[in-house]
C-alpha cells in the first residue's frame, strides 16, 4: 500500500528548496524510491500532484534515468562497472564470477531477494578499477578474493 | 612541481575536509577578499587575466563565460555546478566534493558574486552517494559559520540547493543537465541562446564545472598572475589527470597543462603495467580521439591536444597495453553511447545502436567485408548533425580507433578471430 504520510515532512522541506516546483521532481522520486524500495504507479501519481505536472511526464522521467526502478529489486544491489577503463583492468572475469556465484544472470535478482546483479557505465572511479557499487558503497579494485569477500560481507 | 600544486595538496589530507581545516589552511580568505575590497568586474578581471578555462571538458574561459550575464535583466540570475560527473576514465570531481567541499563552496560564492547571483544549484550525479553526503555536510557548515545565507561578509545574500541526479550520461551536457535540474528529462537544448541570456528557469545562468570553481579562490589569494604562469600562454594553472587503465599506479595526478602525455604515463603512472609495451591512450575521456603510442609526446593543454587532433577533454586519460584488442576497446566503447544517447535527435537515435550492433558482429567474428567502411560512414553521418556534441562524440571513437588501427579490425573481418587471443564476451 502507498502510504504518503510518512514522508510529507520530507516533500514540504525538499520542494522549499527550489524556486519552480518541477523542479522538485527528481528528488521526491528519490524520496518515494527511498522510502519504497521502488517507484509504483501510485508514487507516480502523488509526485504529478505534488509538482503539478502531468503523471504521464513523470513516467517519462522515471523511464529516463537509468537510477530509477519501478519494481522492488534484491536487497544487495551489485552494480558492476563495464565500460572500458574496468574492462582494460578484468570487469568481464569479474562479472563472469559474480555470475557463477550468484547464479543469475546481470538483470536478475537472486530467489532469496537477497541480491540484484547489474552491469552499468562508467561510475567514475577508474582508480580502482575493476570496480562496483554495492547499494551506497564503491568497492574495488574486485578480484575473485574481493568478491567473495564482499558477499560474504553481505551475508 | 610540488610549488605547482593548485588544487591536490589539500586532497592528500582525507581530515582536512572540514571547515576549520580549510580555514586553517586559508580556507574563505578569497572570498572575504572579493567581498570586502573587490568590485565583480574587478574579478572577472582577475579570473580572465588568470586564463582559466572551463575544466569540464570544453575549454571555455571562464571570464568571459561570466561577462556574458546581462547586467540589466530583471530577472534572477543563477550559478548552476556541474558536479554530474560521468565521462569514462574520469573521477576528478569525486575526490574535490569529497575532499575539498569548502573549496568549491567558496569559489561558488566568488562566482555568484561576480554575476550577480543568489540562488545557486549544484547537480551531482546520482550513484556519487558518498561525495553528496559530504557536501551537504560542508553546505551545513558553511551555514552554519556564516558563509552561506543572508549578509555573508555583511554584503552577500545566497543560497544553495543540493541536487542530485538520477543516473544519465547526457546531465554533464550543460543545456541537458538544466532540462534535467528543471524535472524533465535530460533533453539538450539548442544554442543559441546560450544559457548565459536564457538558462535555468528561462533566466541567466552561468553553469560552472567543480574543478573550474575549485581554481577561483587560489587565483585570487595568490594572483593572476601566478596561476597563468603555471600553464601555457593561453591557459593557466594545472588540471587534475584521471590515469586508469594499463598503468602500474591508477590515480588522480596534478599537473602543469603543459606536462605531456608521456610525462603523466611515465612518471606520475609510474609506467606501463607489468613492464608491457604501450599501444594506445585516450587523453581526455572516452569520448577524445585514441592516441597511438608514437603520438604521446604531446602537452596535456587544450590547444595542444586539440592540434594533435585529439581533445583534452576531462582529463580522463585511458591507457591501453600491447595486450589490448582495439576491436573489443571500441566496442566497449560503442555499448556506453548505444546506452546514453537521449533519443532526441535522428542522427543519435539510430546510429550508435547500429554501430553497436555491427562492431559486436565484427567482434564476434562474423564482420562483413564492407562493415568497416560501413562503420566510417554512419559516424561521419552523425557528425555536426544533432543538437548536441554527444553524436560527435559517439563518432570520433569509431573513426579514430579504425583509421590508426585498421589492419587488426581488417584482421577480424577477414579471419573471424583476434590475433590477441581474446574472446568476445556479451554484457
Amino acid at each position: 500500500m502507498f502510504d504518503s504520510k510518512q514522508f510529507e515532512k520530507d516533500a514540504a522541506e525538499i520542494m522549499a528548496r527550489y524556486d519552480q516546483k518541477k523542479a522538485a521532481t527528481l528528488p521526491l522520486l528519490h524520496l518515494v524510491q527511498e522510502k519504497i524500495g521502488y517507484i509504483p504507479p501510485e508514487g507516480e501519481q502523488w509526485v504529478s500532484e505534488k509538482v503539478g505536472v502531468a503523471i504521464v511526464h513523470i513516467r517519462e522521467v522515471v523511464s529516463f534515468y537509468t537510477m530509477f526502478r519501478t519494481k522492488a529489486i534484491g536487497k544487495h544491489h551489485i552494480q558492476v562497472c563495464t565500460n572500458l577503463p574496468c574492462v582494460l583492468r578484468g570487469a568481464e572475469q569479474v562479472m563472469a564470477y559474480l555470475k557463477e556465484r550468484l547464479g543469475i544472470d546481470a538483470g536478475q535478482t537472486t530467489p532469496d531477494g537477497k541480491f540484484t546483479l547489474s552491469s552499468v557505465e562508467c561510475l567514475c572511479a577508474c582508480e580502482i578499477a575493476p570496480m562496483c557499487q554495492v547499494n551506497d558503497r564503491y568497492i574495488g579494485p574486485l578480484d575473485r578474493a574481493a568478491v567473495d569477500k564482499l558477499l560474504q560481507d553481505c551475508v | 612541481m610540488a610549488s605547482e600544486m593548485v588544487l591536490s595538496k589539500r586532497l592528500k589530507n582525507p581530515g582536512g575536509a572540514w571547515f576549520d581545516a580549510y580555514v586553517a589552511d586559508g580556507g574563505y580568505a578569497a572570498a572575504k577578499k572579493v567581498l570586502t575590497a573587490m568590485t565583480p568586474a574587478q574579478v572577472i578581471d582577475e579570473i580572465n587575466k588568470a586564463n582559466l578555462r572551463g575544466l569540464g571538458g570544453a575549454g571555455f574561459p571562464t571570464g568571459k563565460k561570466w561577462s556574458f550575464i546581462p547586467k540589466d535583466s530583471p530577472k534572477p540570475k543563477y550559478l548552476v555546478v556541474n558536479a554530474d560527473e560521468g565521462e569514462p576514465g574520469t573521477f576528478k570531481d569525486r575526490y574535490l566534493l569529497e575532499r575539498d567541499p569548502h573549496a568549491l563552496i567558496e569559489g561558488m560564492l566568488i562566482a555568484a558574486y561576480s554575476i550577480g547571483c543568489h540562488k545557486a544549484y549544484v547537480y551531482i550525479r546520482g550513484e556519487y552517494i558518498e561525495p553528496y553526503r559530504r557536501f551537504v555536510r560542508a553546505i551545513e557548515e558553511a551555514r552554519k559559520k556564516g558563509w552561506i545565507g543572508e549578509a555573508v561578509q555583511g554584503k552577500w545574500d545566497w543560497e544553495v540547493t543540493v541536487h542530485r541526479g538520477a543516473g544519465a550520461y547526457i546531465c554533464g551536457e550543460e543545456t541537458a543537465l538544466l532540462s534535467s535540474l528543471e524535472g524533465g528529462k535530460g533533453f539538450p537544448r539548442l544554442k543559441p541562446p546560450f544559457p548565459a541570456i536564457s538558462g535555468l528557469f528561462a533566466s541567466p545562468t552561468i553553469v560552472n564545472n567543480v574543478e573550474t570553481l575549485c581554481c577561483v579562490p587560489p587565483i585570487i589569494r595568490n594572483g593572476a598572475e601566478w596561476f597563468a604562469k603555471i600553464g601555457t600562454p593561453k591557459q593557466g594553472g594545472t588540471r587534475l589527470f584521471s590515469l586508469s587503465g594499463h598503468v602500474e599506479k591508477p590515480g588522480l595526478y596534478e599537473a602543469p597543462v603543459s606536462v605531456t602525455l608521456r610525462q603523466l604515463i611515465e612518471q606520475q603512472g609510474g609506467g606501463v603495467r607489468g613492464g608491457k609495451k604501450l599501444k594506445a591512450v585516450v587523453p581526455g575521456g572516452i569520448s577524445a580521439k585514441i592516441l597511438t603510442a608514437a603520438e604521446i609526446d604531446v602537452a596535456m593543454d587544450f590547444d595542444s591536444l586539440t592540434a594533435a587532433g585529439t581533445m583534452a577533454g576531462s582529463a580522463g586519460v585511458i591507457v591501453m597495453d600491447e595486450s589490448t584488442c582495439m576491436v573489443k576497446a571500441l566496442l566497449t566503447a560503442a555499448k556506453f553511447f548505444a546506452h546514453e544517447s537521449c533519443g532526441q535527435c535522428s542522427p543519435c537515435r539510430e546510429g550508435p545502436g547500429r554501430l553497436y550492433k555491427i562492431i559486436q558482429r565484427v567482434a564476434a567474428g562474423q564482420g562483413r567485408r564492407q562493415d568497416l567502411d560501413v562503420l566510417l560512414a554512419v559516424a561521419g553521418n552523425m557528425e555536426g548533425k544533432t543538437i548536441c556534441v554527444f553524436a560527435d562524440a559517439a563518432a570520433w571513437p569509431i573513426q579514430s580507433y579504425i583509421r590508426k588501427f585498421r589492419s587488426e579490425f581488417e584482421h577480424h573481418v577477414e579471419t573471424g578471430t583476434c590475433e590477441l587471443g581474446h574472446a568476445y564476451a556479451h554484457h
